[in-house]
């Protein structure tokens, strides 16, 4: 017998509101527009409230928990507005962990709801039961346990809120089963008050003079901007601040997007496979004005070695992470925006350092990134290069991590903010895909790229199912060099060719996956092909995956070696 | 060097083991923790000593605490004019002939025996951290059979004199 949903219109109109009917309005309560859930026994009041519901939002059913996970990040990283989750207890919410560090590790706004066993048998083992509270509360910014019905949806609220404000991060709301199915007339108040979290918004005016003092004075000033500035909607702001006082700009690797990576000023993304411009610019520099950004290790390298010439200037809206990494001797505390436009307001004389942008342009001319075109297989690089120009570099581009990752962020150039969903700090395999997923939903009307490894799309590439039924246009290329691409150059480098456990020799077949979901699957193998396959995709209507045989024996260059500073980069020239 | 840092903190669930679990995810060396409720409903008060290496480690340990969404307030109030104390329970050995020499040992000490058995004695005392220290070291070749040790509580005191050395965070 064939099962199916009784229609809506057939469903009793429930006369009884439980706490899940609750919890359902208070998503509606919240501007929910895209919800990523998987039903499961502790959630299956919730479900049941969602079915009996007339909701503004879309459910989208993903195949997996870490799918649903990765889809609200790339949800919240293109609309700057929280992703949301719902998954079951035990399994369903471990299976969630490690998109909650990667939001945590990223500071992406993500609301996480997880079912949980009823409170009476809460800390009995129970039939699927997990201390979700207990294993996220270190990847969270904050976690609720809803023990008293009358409180759901004031903490709804501020899960939102807390979420969505000051740096952003993933909050998780754990429901158990009682209190979802509690039948309930009561009137709930959602007033809250946080005394503990207001975090400062408006940085501190003095800091900001001194901060223009010190521009003031610096012959070799260089600015690094983060994802900070793309959470606060800063970019406009940088641009006009530093093309008033020329200043030149280096990202991170999540910082693309917040200054033009075409720009005369820019120098370029910064770090372990970053440009030499970038990295020898903060070498050199006097003065490096970070920009929400976190100094992450893989920014600065050996940390003796960082901007060890450089007075060392840090807004943040996090004051825990100024003097975290690097001492800091100006520190501003406060969102991005508004400290730009506070020192759009100040008059800061800076006619000092037309030395240094020659230096610095001439860095840029003479050790551009580089790489060799293959005349066998497809060079990756040359095949980003590709997927910028033909897409005329409007894409919202994904990825995973590894060497796809940082061909992306080298060869597309992001000329516009929050085109790019990538998973930086915590780098984790088989982000891209769902997250592409969850950007394509974010903004339906964009061209949505997701550029992934052959190892890291095989870790969820059962979400192919969602882009399937929701017949999703995203166009997947998977950069196949059948291999563990970072790990074997790592290998290569540093364990003297021994590739362990790295080669993918037994990959499917990626045309008949993608067609066994129904979704359209090409392969290519030769440059000359790539030109009319990225046309092809990006006319087609529809999702479709590109197996693209590139290069196996490519590294990623130029590349501060671990435990070096950036100034002893290899690579940099052929 | 060692420090004593103060948190008011909101009384939620959980609240205790999100600051210890940062504590330990971030690789602080806590020595002592204290927590109990203070004069407000809902708000409790946690004394932490800490072991730490460095200015730059101890700005990081006070941003972290003040970090946390249920943390009100934090001070490092070392270097203030303070009142610490603890107490600590000792389980000491003694038959019926050395009970009066322990007796004399404690006294000088303002510690209390607050339970005799047959065979041991149970010593209360508080005071500085210090001055535990010392009894504990002095009653150990009696034989100590059990030791608890509530960790240090710490109040500034109503009067500061001037000037106070400011370790706090870095001023933002």
């Amino acid at each position: 017998m064939k099962v199916e949903a009784k229609p809506k219109e057939q469903v009793a109109e429930s006369t009884m509101t439980t706490g899940a009917d609750v919890f359902i309005r208070s998503l509606v309560d919240a501007d929910v527009d895209t919800v990523f859930g998987y039903p499961g026994g502790a959630v299956l009041p919730i479900y049941d409230a969602l079915y009996r519901a007339d909701t503004p939002f879309e459910h989208i059913l993903c195949r997996h928990e870490q799918g649903l996970i990765h889809a609200a990040e790339g949800y919240a990283r293109v609309t700057g507005k929280p992703g949301v989750v719902i998954a079951t207890s035990g399994p369903g919410a471990t299976n969630l962990i490690t998109g909650i560090t990667d939001a945590m590790m990223d500071s992406l706004p993500v609301v996480i709801f997880t079912g949980q066993v009823a409170t009476g048998v809460i800390g009995t083992d129970a039939f699927q039961e997990a201390d979700i509270i207990g294993i996220t509360t270190p990847i969270t910014k904050y976690n609720y346990q809803v023990t008293d019905l009358t409180e759901l949806p004031r903490v709804v609220k501020e899960a939102f809120h807390i979420a969505s404000t000051g740096r952003p991060g993933p909050v998780v709301v754990d429901i158990p089963k009682n209190i979802a199915q509690e039948i309930t007339a009561k009137e709930f108040k959602t007033d809250f008050h946080l005394p503990g979290y207001q975090p400062t918004i408006k940085p501190n005016p003095l800091q900001i003079r001194k901060l223009a003092d010190a521009l003031s004075r610096a012959k070799r000033p260089l600015l690094l901007a983060g994802a900070g500035v793309l959470f606060a909607k800063a970019s406009e702001e940088l641009k006009t601040f530093v093309e008033k006082h020329q200043i030149p700009v280096a990202t991170t690797l999540l910082g693309l997007g917040s200054f033009p990576g075409t720009n005369k000023l820019s120098l370029g993304m910064a770090g372990m496979h970053g440009t030499y411009a970038a990295n020898m610019g903060i070498y050199e520099a006097d003065l490096l004005v970070n920009i929400g950004a976190r100094f992450d290790d893989r920014l600065t390298g050996a940390l003796q070695h960082f901007a060890p010439n450089a007075k060392v200037a840090h807004i943040d809206i996090d004051p825990a992470e100024i003097g975290k990494n690097v001492s800091t001797k100006i520190p501003v505390v406060g969102d991005a925006k508004e400290a730009l436009q506070l020192l759009l307001n100040i008059d800061i004389e800076m006619n000092h350092h037309q030395e240094w942008l020659e230096a610095l342009e001439n860095k840029k001319q003479d050790y551009p990134l580089w790489y060799e075109r293959s005349n066998d297989l497809i060079s990756p690089q040359w095949l980003i290069e590709q997927v910028y120009e033909t897409s005329n570099g409007k894409a919202i581009v994904t990825t995973d991590v590894g060497q796809h990752q940082m061909w992306a962020a080298q060869f597309y150039k992001f000329d516009q903010p929050d085109k790019w969903v990538t998973s930086g700090g915590l780098g984790t395999m088989g982000f891209g895909f769902p997250a592409a997923i969850g950007a394509q939903l974010g903004a339906p009307n964009e061209l949505v790229v997701s550029v992934v490894g052959d190892g890291g799309f095989q870790m969820t590439l059962q979400e192919l199912a969602v882009i399937k039924q929701r017949n999703l246009p995203v166009k997947v290329i998977i950069v196949n060099n059948e291999a563990l691409g970072m790990v074997r150059q790592w290998q290569e480098k540093f364990y003297e060719e021994r590739y362990s456990e790295s080669l993918l020799s037994e990959n499917p077949d990626f045309i008949k996956l993608a067609e066994s979901y129904g979704i359209r699957g090409m392969r290519i193998e030769k440059e000359e092909e790539v030109p009319a396959m990225l046309e092809d995709i990006f006319s087609y209507d529809g999702p479709v995956v590109v197996d693209c045989r590139v290069v196996k024996q490519e590294c990623v260059y130029p590349m501060v070696a671990p435990g070096k500073g950036n100034h002893e980069m290899i690579g940099v020239t052929k | 060097m060692k420090r004593i840092i103060t948190a008011t903190v909101q009384n939620r669930s959980g609240v205790l083991n999100r600051i210890t679990g940062m504590l330990t995810k971030r690789q602080f060396n806590i020595e002592s923790i204290s927590v109990g409720t203070s004069e407000t409903e809902g708000i409790s008060k946690m004394t932490f000593v800490v072991e730490i290496g460095d200015n730059q480690k101890l700005e990081q340990l006070t941003k972290q605490l003040n970090k946390q969404i249920d943390v009100l307030k934090v001070s490092d109030i070392t270097d203030k004019a303070i009142v610490a104390r603890e107490l600590a329970l000792i389980k000491v050995g003694s038959t019926g002939q050395n009970r009066t020499e322990i007796q004399g040992v404690i006294t000088p000490f303002r510690a209390n025996v607050i339970d005799v058995s047959k065979d041991s004695l149970i010593i209360q005392v508080t005071g500085k951290p210090d001055k535990v220290d010392a009894l504990i070291n002095l009653l150990k070749p009696y034989g100590i059979k059990e030791l608890t040790r509530t960790g240090v509580t710490a109040f500034q005191r109503g009067r500061q004199p001037e000037p106070v050395q400011e370790v706090n965070t870095l001023l933002i």
